[in-house]
């Protein structure tokens, strides 16, 4: 399953962020492949906000679309 | 590439020691800097770059600050300056916010792999406390090998131990796994650091040294993020989740069904506050009572005892248009609490952390005109200095962003000078002249963003976007930033106004202005409606548009007229700063694009809500809100032929 349909409140695991510079940013703030975070808002139509620790990142849908996830 | 040889900057600033300040966005640095340098603090323009970077003394060694960044690396210009600068640094002080460890410690991390000496400060250690962590100061100092001191940097907390223990400063421990890598590369290049960042693929580095970028960034960044989780993981406990007051805020901010709400609101009292206090009690304190009625008087006195006032030259210099009677009148006392009260706003988004939310709110209005939800900052920069906004198009990703961002700004968002004359204008005029004026705007963003995205080849990136903690901004830091930013408005605007005001005085008493009047006569009278002195406001427009809302401010004009002739001067030529910085940034075909186009909407739109108005009847009630649904069904249509025309376009990049 892709994060973009994850729903609000799930916890999930990331197993693969296919785009390259996503990966690396993903790995600066802390949601790399192997982390487990929690979603926190899903804007309809619009972006998913997912949390881990105290960090909170706003994601495009579309780019949601391209992290694979697993239920935790 | 500017930086082939190097940073001139970094080489310029001199001391014994050079002591760099490095860590995320709003980690607090600015109060250590502030505290380690006192009051005598320079601020400099790096070279290629719109960054300003401070550096101050403190005894014979010389500190300086770094733009707040994620790591360094090249993906941005702040980046490669954070990158340079500590690249330099004899020892990085690093700043971490201790509510958000696992975030802050890969760069804390990524410079202790540089081999440069490092001394922590864990900043907010109140917050991290009320969010229910506890770290182990001393654990945590001895996994990453360099000293840490806890602080609360706005309570003071910290700050005598850190200037105190400035020497402790020490490397720390690099990544495991990276050593080996990092001693193979060592011989090929100048330092640790430098080997490091090739090894990371930096292209600008190995642009330098005439080398290959390193293929290890993956492997290295792994690594790091790693090593950061397990020293989290041992040296921090963590409260499970406690929903505090600022996320469940957060939260409401984020969701259309309350966020809109909320963003209405805020945009109202900024109106009652802007609108109405400032553009009238204020001003007519400032304008009225001061400029109008005592400055002027006593200029024109003054003036008098060298020329006449009726002579050509009494004209020009304290005439209607004079050079020392109008630019000070509306620069000081007409635009300068106007574009004051914007910056305190602006301020207040800026250091509460409302706009990286507002940027969610809007990612899905925004998407579908090609910007994602980041676009939001460059817009709302430009309610307070288009040609600064149109600088921070930069942060934008792609370049067919910039472009639309760039375009929204110069055609549709009037900057806080002009917006603050303009709702003054308004307030006076009545609620549904302010929605039709609003609307029209607005549709034009709307119409033009959606046509640029369906027009503009390629595809716009997406959205990531970091959320950091809700917080009450510190009224210090929103005064003084207000202060520098109404300082550097006057700095600007005042010579613009000047010329301006000679422009105008000149072609009053040559008669160009009658015969430019005339000119312009059939589009001002025949199709806006309006009077032919109007045109006098247009061309003043043309080097500030604030200049010209100010010409309007001083008419005698009916509703219908106002709202028509505010419409056209909002969507008219962006100021001559924001055209040269337009022609700086985008070329000269692409400026003067936007520029001809502004004269063509602008006329355009104004025409139309004038016709527009005579067809439903000018005094029948019911003629304001058909122009508002005739824009609305305009917009609605361009919005689906743009739809229609992008999918299309998309299928056949698939097929």
């Amino acid at each position: 399953m892709t994060l973009d349909r994850v729903k609000k409140g799930q916890s999930v695991k990331i197993l693969s962020i296919s785009d390259g510079l996503m990966r690396i940013q993903a790995i600066r703030f802390g949601f790399a492949e192997g982390a487990v975070i929690n979603c926190e808002e899903v804007i309809p139509a619009g972006p998913i906000v997912i949390r881990r620790c105290g960090q909170q990142v706003a994601l495009g849908r579309q780019m949601a679309g391209k992290i694979d996830v697993a239920i935790n | 590439m500017a930086h082939c040889h190097g940073p001139d900057l970094t080489e310029t600033i001199k001391g014994d020691k050079r002591i760099v300040l490095a860590g995320n966005p709003n980690t607090g640095k600015s109060v250590f800097f502030n505290y380690l340098t006192g009051l005598y603090v320079d601020v400099s323009n790096y070279p290629g770059t719109t960054l300003e970077i401070s550096h101050g003394r403190i005894g014979s060694d010389v500190v300086v600050d770094t733009p707040g960044v994620y790591g360094i690396s090249s993906f941005n210009d702040e980046e490669r300056v954070a990158r340079d600068i500590i690249l330099s640094a004899d020892l990085v002080v690093n700043i971490v916010d201790a509510t958000n460890l696992e975030r802050d410690l890969f760069l804390t991390q990524q410079i202790i792999d540089t081999g440069i000496p490092v001394l922590l400060v864990l900043n907010m250690m109140d917050e991290a406390d009320r969010h229910g962590f506890t770290i182990n100061v001393e654990l945590l100092s001895e996994l990453l090998g360099v000293p840490v001191i806890p602080a609360v940097a706005v309570k003071k907390i910290g700050l005598s131990e850190l200037k105190d223990n400035l020497s402790l400063a020490r490397p720390g421990n690099v990544t495991p796994g990276v050593q080996h890598l990092l001693d193979a590369m060592i011989g090929r290049v100048a330092n640790k650091g430098e080997a490091l960042l090739l090894l990371e693929g930096d292209n600008i580095i190995a642009d330098r040294h005439g080398l290959e970028p390193g293929e290890y960034r993956e492997e290295i960044y792994s690594r790091r993020r790693e090593r950061v989780n397990i020293i989290v993981g041992y040296a921090v406990e963590m409260d499970s989740e406690r929903k505090s007051f600022s996320q469940t805020l957060s939260g409401l901010m984020i969701r259309p069904i309350t966020g809109i709400p909320m963003l209405a609101l805020i945009l109202f009292g900024m109106y009652k506050a802007i609108g109405v206090f400032v553009a009238q009690t204020v001003v007519g304190v400032t304008e009225e009572t001061i400029m109008i009625g005592m400055f002027e008087p006593a200029v024109r006195e003054l003036i008098g005892e060298f020329t006449a006032l009726d002579s050509p030259l009494g004209q020009i210099l304290v005439g209607e248009f004079g050079v020392f009677t109008m630019t000070f009148t509306y620069v000081l006392g007409l635009l300068m609490p106007l574009v004051a009260g914007f910056y305190f706003f602006l301020a207040l988004f800026e250091d509460s952390g409302y706009l990286p939310r507002l940027a969610t709110l809007v990612d899905r209005l925004l998407t579908g005109m090609g910007l994602n939800g980041r676009g939001v900052i460059p817009l709302i920069l430009g309610f307070g200095c288009v040609t600064m906004a149109t600088i921070t198009t930069r942060l934008l990703a792609s370049e067919r962003e910039r472009i639309i961002a760039i375009v929204l700004l110069g055609l549709t968002i009037p900057c806080s000078a002009q917006l603050g004359v303009i709702a003054g204008i308004l307030a006076g005029l009545g609620g549904q002249y302010v929605a039709v004026y609003v609307l029209a705007v607005f549709s034009v963003l709307v119409m033009a963003g959606t046509a640029l995205n369906a027009l503009l080849p390629g595809n716009s990136s997406d959205l990531l976007i970091d959320l950091p903690p809700l917080r009450v901004p510190r009224l210090d830091n929103v005064i003084r930033k207000t202060a520098t930013k109404s300082y550097n408005f006057i700095k600007e605007a005042t010579p613009l106004f000047a010329l301006g005001a000679l422009l105008v005085s000149v072609f009053q008493l040559t008669g160009i202005l009658k015969f430019l009047q005339n000119l312009l006569a059939p589009i001002t009278v025949g199709f806006l409606n309006l009077p032919p002195e109007a045109a006098t406001a247009f061309i003043m427009g043309i080097v500030r548009r604030d200049f010209g809302a100010a010409g309007l401010a001083n008419m005698s004009l009916s509703s219908i007229e106002a709202t028509v002739a505010l419409i056209t001067i909002t969507l008219f030529v962006p100021c001559i700063a924001a055209i040269l910085v337009l022609f700086k940034e985008r070329g000269k075909k692409e400026a003067a694009i936007i520029w001809g186009g502004s004269w063509v909407v602008a006329f355009l739109v104004g025409g139309m809500v004038a016709q527009l108005f005579n067809l439903f009847g000018q005094e029948s009630g019911a003629a304001a809100p058909l122009v508002m649904v005739s824009f609305i069904f305009m917009t609605t249509i361009i919005a689906v032929v743009c739809s229609v025309v992008k999918s299309r376009k998309r299928k056949s990049i698939v097929v």
